[in-house]
């Protein structure tokens, strides 16, 4: 396969704290995507997975900080070290990022089509009539109907959708290698999330983009995802391709994520729960963090902290428990 | 043609709130957002009917309707027979104990100026339940105990409480009057994944111990699937179809349903969902296509759907409001 | 007169302690208060100094006739009255700071030396005349905002509450004061009432309330579509008890913060009309207007100003920082989580 195209090791960031000391939000958290395959990084709210992603771009909001140590390999470059100029001409060009609410990324004053074009004119060299050739094609791409006509739309002219087609057009506008997508369907009905999700999918094959999907869905991880790694308080529990993970997870915080899902199967019987709640940066727990939820917590989960154990290939998991049932299954 | 259901907790006829949009210097009404345009639904004792629909469908405007947030345009609400429609809001105060409601987002719900004991209390002080100040504290207490709080923590403030503690917090509020009806607006879309099992586990216990009935509004479909025994689709202010939940899932009789079943994302690995099946965007409310509001976006429609009011057909258990659904 | 400010003296201490119990139970209060400690000590100290010297100049008593004389026999003399003894502690006319002799035809001053801030035209002592505007200054600033803020609470609230004529009726009212220019309603308002300190403080109450009405009827609109207040609509709690629990409770910071700045607004709106000759007796104001001739002077006579200006522009720095730190405190948006 050759070296991913994006590769993130020791990333650690951390915000101001009561006193003297910084709280970590994101905790050594590392993985990779190769070109053209796309990743969900899941978890539920307060675990980080934004904040990874932010990181990617080198928009951490301050007063958030990226510890030293951390790397951010892209395209055989180390993001963190590059000088800003250059950072900029990354981003948007090499690196797409779309969010999760669309109403409030666009500028309710200017046409989307205009503001399309000033993403485009900002990287590219082409200006004026090629540039909106460009948006319209873009527009195309994004399974806008009618583009000419919603080139001169303002946004609160448009639904959410579309919105979120602009959006997706103004991030594929460069033809990005990476595209980085925040929650990009939660704020969406379920009809269009479904058109949206299909169009992420198509994207990524017609146009070779690797994609960062964030998200908190499983199903939206199913409809898009090729490999999948789920966060923790701050670290990666689990990896491994779509059909490990949703079919075979290993970790205990995955299954019971998937396990409190409703299914129908479940009907009159009492949805598995987890108990207690995700702990908020500051106060996570010592060893395991997920230990005082685990059902299966036993010795070690208390007090020390799991290392990676490798399952297979593709699959890995931070967790005493499987840590010993693999070594266990090994002769 | 009114049918009133002997034994129906909650029955409603026809119920419009339609938003007048003023427009010109003098604020002429040119038009009006019919938000909700023609409701029929039909609530039993002990059962969580679920109404779904997509942004701008009207449900929570229902909800909003029944518990007199805002005032219905028209139509008739009955709640145990008598007719709540036209009573003043002091006529209705006593009917706010039995339907009572739990939002979508707790973070906005509780006043983070008041300490969770007053949130919880806050109901009974108003209806004068209990024999005063201490006597409310210690019914506060054991509500607490009854949706998995400490009640230690009664004098703490809900920004110290986590997203689901302070659903809880919301829902030991709801119960403090003791209601029959409790209005789910939305109540576990704002949760976790891992958050919302706990909360729906919960209503489910209150449900079985007291012999709550649920209007469970949403737009999560598999929490319907798992949760509700009779399902009522909505799409631009008109219910397109009612039906037990088994039913509505495996054999959907309107084309908007079907189109809803199929953009639920599986889980399964082995099967991603096909295509979606609902063609182009959500139309708003203040400009609904003519005739079947849903035409525009449907794969099956006929040359009449564009100009024809469909017609509501009945079936045996539940309604239909689509022309092909006579077939 | 003078037991009417005793009273008004000993009804204040008496609020004072009622407040200060009740902010100390309420958490929140209880750490605002804690953090505009740590973070303004030196503008808390200043006004607490301020209004220590109000306060000693607004207990007054009069003297039995045993031990009274000719200068000050049957007038109630306030504590600063009595410190200063301003009867006897005065030259013939102008003096320079400290100085020794009077500042025309160089004659020997009765209190040579004594005169930290030099005399006015007649001969008073300049400190003296200083601490004494700090009691017009609170009362034009303080009582006033004490008249003006509830009045704009009551008909900004019921406005933003209950909508439709309420508030169509007050947004009239609004509009209509808004767009006659403040300073001439002032005037008009001051020449029909007649001068006096009464009348001077409805006159500023007329033309300020409109303000911080508006501020409260936007910031009720804003809190009546909370979820929370919907909440408890539907628990069936009257529309009374919903602004006393839910809304006045959320607006207390605006209402603390627009007092702060209302007070300096006043205090300075004071000084203009002081510059026009209707403002209070014995104001900095007055005080820096009857400076206009000086200036003009060769050489220059500044101390009379320098003493007010002084006065007047510590005072709204300390109120003014005090509003800035508080805005940051009190409003529940920029706390930080405790």
């Amino acid at each position: 396969m050759g070296t991913p195209l994006l590769t993130v090791e020791d990333l650690s960031i951390s915000f101001p704290g009561d006193g003297a000391h910084r709280v970590t939000v994101v905790d050594r958290v590392g993985f990779s995507i190769s070109a053209g395959e796309t990743l969900a990084l899941v978890g539920e709210s307060g675990c980080g997975k934004s904040m990874s992603a932010l990181a990617i771009m080198r928009l951490v909001p301050k007063p958030g900080r990226i510890e030293p140590g951390a790397r951010i390999a892209f395209e055989g470059r180390d993001l963190l070290t590059l000088p800003v100029p250059e950072m900029r001409s990354v981003r948007g060009a090499r690196i797409g990022m779309i969010f999760q609410e669309p109403m409030t990324s666009l500028n309710p004053v200017t046409t989307v089509g205009s503001q399309v074009s000033e993403a485009i004119e900002l990287h590219a060299n082409i200006s004026g009539e090629a540039a909106r050739n460009r948006v319209l094609e873009l527009f195309s791409l994004v399974g806008i109907p009618d583009p000419k006509s919603r080139y001169a739309a303002y946004p609160h002219q448009l639904s959410g959708g579309l919105k979120q087609r602009v959006m997706i057009a103004m991030a594929m506008a460069m033809r990005p290698k990476l595209l980085i997508a925040d929650e990009p369907t939660t704020a969406l009905d379920a009809t269009i999330r479904a058109q949206i999700l299909e169009l992420l999918r198509d994207l990524s094959a017609k146009t070779g983009t690797a994609v960062l999907l964030i998200t908190h869905d499983f199903g939206v991880v199913n409809e898009v995802a090729d490999r999948v790694a789920v966060m923790y308080a701050g670290r990666i529990v689990e990896e491994g391709t779509r059909v490990e993970l949703l079919g075979a997870p290993r970790h205990p915080y995955t299954q019971g994520l998937l396990r409190s899902i409703p299914k129908p199967e479940a009907r009159g019987k009492r949805l598995e729960e987890i108990k207690g709640a995700v702990p908020r940066p500051g106060h996570w727990p010592q060893g395991c963090r997920f230990h005082p939820r685990c059902s299966s917590a036993f010795a070690p989960c208390a007090t020390e902290e799991p290392a990676r154990t490798v399952v297979s290939a593709t699959q890995s998991a931070r967790c005493h428990l499987v840590a010993k049932v693999v070594g266990e299954a090994r002769p | 043609m009114t049918v009133l259901s002997a034994d129906a907790l909650l029955e409603i006829r026809d119920l419009k709130t339609w938003f007048p949009i003023r427009t010109g210097v003098l604020k002429r009404v040119s038009g009006h957002v019919r938000a909700v345009d023609g409701v029929d639904l039909t609530i039993f004792p002990g059962e969580t009917l679920a109404l779904v629909g997509e942004s701008g469908c009207g449900k929570t405007t229902v909800g909003r309707a029944i518990l007199r947030l805002l005032e219905p345009t028209g139509g008739n609400v009955w709640f145990r027979g008598q007719n709540l429609t036209g009573l003043s809001l002091e006529a209705f105060h006593p009917y706010r104990r039995q339907i009572q409601v739990v939002m979508q987002d707790p973070g906005s719900a509780l006043d983070p100026r008041h300490t969770v004991r007053d949130c919880i209390a806050e109901g009974m002080d108003a209806f004068e339940i209990g024999a005063g100040y201490e006597d409310r504290t210690r019914r506060v207490a054991e509500l607490m105990g009854k949706v998995s709080l400490d009640p230690e923590t009664m004098w703490r403030y809900p920004h110290e409480f986590s997203g689901g503690q302070r659903q809880r917090i919301c829902i030991a509020r709801a119960l403090a009057l003791d209601p029959a009806l409790l209005i789910c607006d939305e109540a576990t879309s704002a949760l976790d994944v891992s958050i919302q099992a706990q909360i729906l586990n919960l209503l489910a216990d209150l449900q079985a111990e007291r012999r709550l009935t649920y209007l469970f509004i949403t737009h999560d479909l598999g929490t319907v699937r798992y949760f509700a025994t009779r399902v009522a689709v909505m799409y631009l202010g008109r219910i397109v179809e009612t039906g037990p939940t088994e039913r509505i899932f495996t054999d959907p009789r309107h084309p908007y349903t079907k189109a809803l079943l199929a953009s639920i994302p599986s889980l399964d690995p082995a099967r991603r969902s096909t295509r979606p099946v609902a063609l182009g965007d959500v139309p708003s409310p203040e400009r609904p296509p003519p005739g079947c509001h849903y035409h525009p976006r449907c794969s099956v429609r006929l040359e009449s759907c564009a100009s024809v009011d469909p017609p509501v057909i009945a079936f045996a258990d539940g309604v239909c409001r689509c022309v092909l659904a006579a077939k | 007169m003078h037991w009417v400010s005793n009273i008004i003296v000993v009804l204040l201490a008496v609020g004072g302690v009622w407040v200060a119990r009740y902010a100390a139970s309420d958490r929140y209060w209880r750490e605002s208060a804690i953090q505009l400690w740590r973070r303004r000590r030196l503008a808390l100290v200043v006004i607490g100094i301020y209004v220590f010297v109000a306060i000693l100049d607004s207990i007054a008593w009069v003297d039995p006739a045993s031990e009274a004389n000719a200068l000050t026999s049957g007038k109630p003399r306030t504590v600063i009255d009595r410190i200063f003894a301003p009867e006897a502690f005065k030259e013939a006319s102008y003096s320079a700071p400290l100085a020794s002799v009077s500042f025309y035809g160089n004659q020997p001053l009765v209190h040579p030396g004594k005169h930290l801030l030099g005399t006015d035209l007649l001969g008073r002592d300049v400190v003296y005349r200083t601490l004494k505007g700090a009691r017009v200054a609170l009362l034009i600033g303080g009582l006033t905002s004490l008249v003006v803020i509830p009045i704009a609470l009551l008909f900004g609230v019921s406005a933003g509450y209950w909508g439709k004529r309420i508030d169509d009726g007050v947004f009239f009212a609004m509009t209509v004061l808004a767009s006659v220019p403040s300073l001439l309603l002032l005037i008009a308002l001051i020449m029909a009432l007649g001068k006096g300190t009464v009348q001077v403080c409805v006159a500023l109450g007329v033309t300020g309330w409109v303000h911080f009405c508006r501020i409260a009827r936007g910031e009720t609109l804003k809190l009546r579509e909370a979820d929370y207040v919907a909440a408890a609509r539907a628990l069936g709690v009257s529309d009374v008890n919903i602004i006393r629990r839910h809304i006045l409770p959320n607006i207390a910071h605006l209402i603390i913060i627009t007092f702060a700045l209302t007070f300096t607004g006043l205090v300075l709106s004071e000084t203009i009309l002081s510059y026009l000759g209707i403002g209070l007796d014995g104001s900095w104001g007055q005080m820096i207007d009857q400076a206009r001739n000086e200036l003009s002077r060769t050489p220059i006579i500044w101390w009379n100003l320098a003493g007010a200006s002084a006065a007047l522009f510590t005072l709204v720095l300390a109120v003014n920082t005090i509003a800035d730190a508080m805005r940051d405190i009190i409003d529940p948006r920029t706390r930080r989580e405790v």
